[in-house]
């Protein structure tokens, strides 16, 4: 994007404080708690596969990208996101191609920071899931051994691990979906389940994600106005049918509902501009969340759901602009 | 009617008649369909050999080596091998009897298909009345993803379940095996998929069940 | 009428330099759908390129025959006729094949590539140069869907007409051999072409304000 010559605005005009590297770092700081966790739970290996998902990422930035663009941080959230969604003891070579397909293809191709339609992370993390959906979907088991590194983690790059046992375990979703086996609402809250590396701790993306929202550096409305209506109608099927439809709480702190709707859901450039926007926002990925955890073919939902609405994000945009002060509701007939 | 016969064409700007514009489309679709006839006929054979061939080596898999096999057609909730002579023989649904080189059955071949992760599951299996045991599962069609829903066709340890499984089968976590006989270890990350193959099988079995066991006492 | 071209012209014009697909963006449908391997890539080549010839014979010999009115109806017609024989052909000889390619051999009758030389060059020109253009449109065509199943081939299955590359450990891209990969390889192909070609304008613009300046100095 290049930086327009004038800026047409009304007055008056303050100048904030906030650039968008203060946000962005500010953000990569939010993050690093999460990290440690995902660290705390799945051993040294999580620390590798975010690496390198963020070396991926930052590469293609400061190879591909506009100059000085990788000072503003925000190739390096890209990374660190896509690496707390892959799951643990993901190879590392398609971490790394990960994170270059996000920037290169989430964002570069559209012209930068600013002019993407899609969150790149989520995008990076959906093509993964279609170039190698068995290794997206091998779940290891938490705390196998601190040290320890699964075989097919390692493996060379463009090549399987071939037949190696490792231990997986289904994520709670995948265990509510194809078994109908319920999680400890505990465990989930903490973290100690099977899951990508960053989404199982709710509590601890609640803490980081509310410093955030508290200093402004997030639309708090969007969280919450996906809380609510993930809430309300899990709710509701749950009141229709408890066996087959999980209580709302699980549904909250299961999968990547948290991690998403904190950080992705509320990603600057692919978020509504307008706070009624973003509430209608917030719903929409909500009840989209819902329906395909609900109905659709597979446990989780989260990543498409924000990736549907990122894509009407434009026309909500366009639906909830203010009107502009003195002019009359409906045009008067001539 | 060939379109040489037709008048040589009218100056720019006349008024073409309604009735040359019929002949000539007529004309080039009667002369079409003459050919796509005779293309018909030559390439015929060729194509009812190969699905007759498919068909001969999925029911000689799914029953282990029959000598030979009758075609029943469900009619009225039973079975019979002549269906009257109005009956549209390519609606009917059929299944197939083997027999060994006694002359003793073996067991149905029955085909199903249902909805999976992708597209229609498509597939065939044998089934023995008497025992209520599957004897073999082959998968005809499918579109399920590359290196995982497709392992229900090309994992042969997947196949190989379901050979002496009792029924209605249950699909289970290998972790979770009992060791029941109607137990199906499911293949792990494509469980959509492989349920859609015990489902077809239960379903169709649900349904045609009594109605293989009353054709096989009517038998004897 | 467009301007006059050379036979030679005719031949090579749909090759490459307006390739229907990589440069028209027409066919896009079967280009995407069915390249996930070279030997599907190769046989919907091939059937097109049949259809396109046999099509482009008769619109071209009958041309004055059919009235303007009803031409496109004839067009089809004629369209459609080669493309049951060639569907029904390939049930017989290469039925695996034709299960691959499934609908997509019914399709080639709505394919613009094949309407459209019809309704563009061999209606109105005499039956050789027709014969020509539509030997070149469809190899161009084929070119094209090669292009398309090699890449598709040998990221999403690591082999190339079948025979593994990489050895039996190579983890495929499942990617490239579903219907998404279909639009990054083609997305991936027009990105080179483009940028290839603008670096060829580029590069003989500066050729040319060189040789004007050369021309200034003596």
């Amino acid at each position: 994007m290049s930086r327009p010559r004038f800026l047409v605005t009304a007055s008056p005009h303050l100048r904030g404080p906030a650039t968008t590297p203060t946000i962005m770092w500010n953000v990569v700081g939010s993050l690093v708690p999460i990290i440690l966790a995902a660290t705390f739970y799945f051993g040294i290996g999580a620390l590798l596969v975010i690496g390198s998902a963020t070396a991926g990422a930052m590469l293609t930035e400061a190879l591909f990208g506009r100059k000085g663009s990788l000072g503003d941080g925000s190739a390096a959230i890209t990374g660190l996101l896509l690496g707390l969604i892959l799951p643990p003891g993901f190879p590392l070579w398609m971490a790394f191609i990960g994170g270059v397909v996000s920037i290169a293809f989430g964002k570069l191709i559209f012209g930068g920071l600013g002019q993407n339609i899609f969150n790149p992370a989520l995008l990076g993390r959906a093509f993964l899931q279609a170039a190698f959906p068995v290794a997206i979907t091998t779940w290891v088991e938490p705390r196998g051994g601190w040290l320890t590194l699964p075989a097919q983690m390692t493996s060379v790059p463009f090549m399987g691990a071939g037949d190696v046992d490792v231990v997986t375990s289904a994520t709670p979703l995948g265990l509510w979906k194809f078994e109908r086996i319920g999680t400890e609402l505990w465990n989930l809250m903490v973290g100690h389940i099977g899951g990508s590396l960053g989404e199982t701790s709710g509590l601890l993306i609640i803490v980081c994600g509310g410093y955030l929202a508290l200093r402004n550096f997030l639309n708090w409305r969007i969280p919450i106005s996906i809380f609510i209506s993930v809430a309300v109608l899990s709710g509701l099927l749950h009141l229709i049918d408890a066996s087959r439809y999980p209580s709302p709480l699980f549904m909250l702190f299961s999968g990547g509902l948290m991690l998403g709707a904190w950080f992705m859901a509320t990603d600057m450039v692919t978020s509504p501009v307008t706070n009624k926007g973003c509430w209608v926002f917030g719903a929409g990925v909500g009840a989209l969340v819902v329906i395909i955890r609900a109905w659709g073919g597979m446990p989780e939902g989260v990543m498409y759901a924000i990736l549907l609405m990122n894509a009407l994000v434009p026309y909500i945009n366009e639906w909830t602009q203010p009107k502009v002060f003195g002019t009359r509701l409906t045009e008067a007939p001539s | 009617m060939s379109p040489r016969k037709l008048p040589q064409a009218p100056q720019k700007g006349a008024e073409v008649s309604a009735w040359r514009l019929l002949a000539t489309l007529g004309g080039a679709g009667a002369l079409a369909g003459f050919l796509l006839v005779f293309v018909y006929q030559v390439t015929q054979p060729a194509i009812q050999a190969y699905k007759a061939k498919v068909l001969r080596e999925s029911i000689q898999e799914v029953l282990k080596g029959p000598a030979r096999w009758d075609t029943l057609y469900v009619l009225d909730d039973a079975l019979t091998p002549a269906p009257p002579a109005d009956a549209n023989l390519a609606t009917l649904e059929r299944v197939f009897l083997g027999y060994d080189e006694a002359g003793d059955p073996m067991g149905f071949a029955i085909t199903g298909a249902e909805p999976g992760y992708q597209d229609i599951i498509e597939l065939i299996f044998g089934y023995d009345a008497e025992s209520q045991l599957v004897l073999g599962m082959k998968v005809l069609s499918m579109k399920e993803t590359p290196g995982l829903g497709d392992k229900i066709e090309k994992d042969s340890a997947f196949v190989a379940e379901f050979e002496g499984v009792s029924t209605p089968i249950a699909g289970v976590k290998p972790t979770r095996a009992t060791g029941a006989a109607n137990e199906v270890d499911m293949i792990s990350g494509a469980t959509i998929s492989s349920r859609t193959v015990i489902a077809i099988i239960n379903h169709k079995l649900e349904r045609l069940g009594p109605m293989l066991q009353r054709y096989m006492e009517e038998r004897t | 009428m467009p301007r006059k071209t050379t036979p030679r012209q005719d031949l090579t014009r749909g090759v490459w330099r307006e390739n229907p697909v990589l440069i028209q963006m027409l066919g896009l449908c079967p280009a995407l759908a069915v390249t996930n391997t070279v030997v599907n890539a190769i046989a919907m080549g091939l059937a097109t390129f049949f259809v396109l010839f046999f099509s482009s014979l008769l619109v071209a010999t009958f041309k004055r025959l059919i009235p303007s009115e009803v031409r496109i109806s004839a067009y089809i017609l004629i369209i459609a006729t080669f493309v049951t024989i060639v569907d029904m052909t390939l049930e017989a000889v290469v039925p695996e094949i034709h299960k691959a390619l499934g609908a997509f051999i019914a399709l080639i009758v709505v394919n613009c590539i094949i309407l459209g030389r019809q309704e563009a060059f061999a209606s109105k020109n005499t039956v050789p140069r027709a014969l020509l253009d539509a030997v070149g449109t469809g190899f161009g065509f084929i070119i094209a869907l090669l292009l398309m199943g090699g890449i598709r081939e040998i990221f999403g299955y690591g082999s190339f007409l079948g025979f593994p590359l990489f050895g039996a450990n190579y983890e495929p891209w499942i990617i490239f051999i579903l219907p998404p990969g279909g639009f990054f390889t083609i997305g991936f192909i027009l990105l080179a072409l483009n940028w290839w070609q603008r670096r060829q304008e580029e590069r003989a613009k500066a050729a040319e304000l060189a040789e004007v300046a050369v021309g200034r100095a003596a």
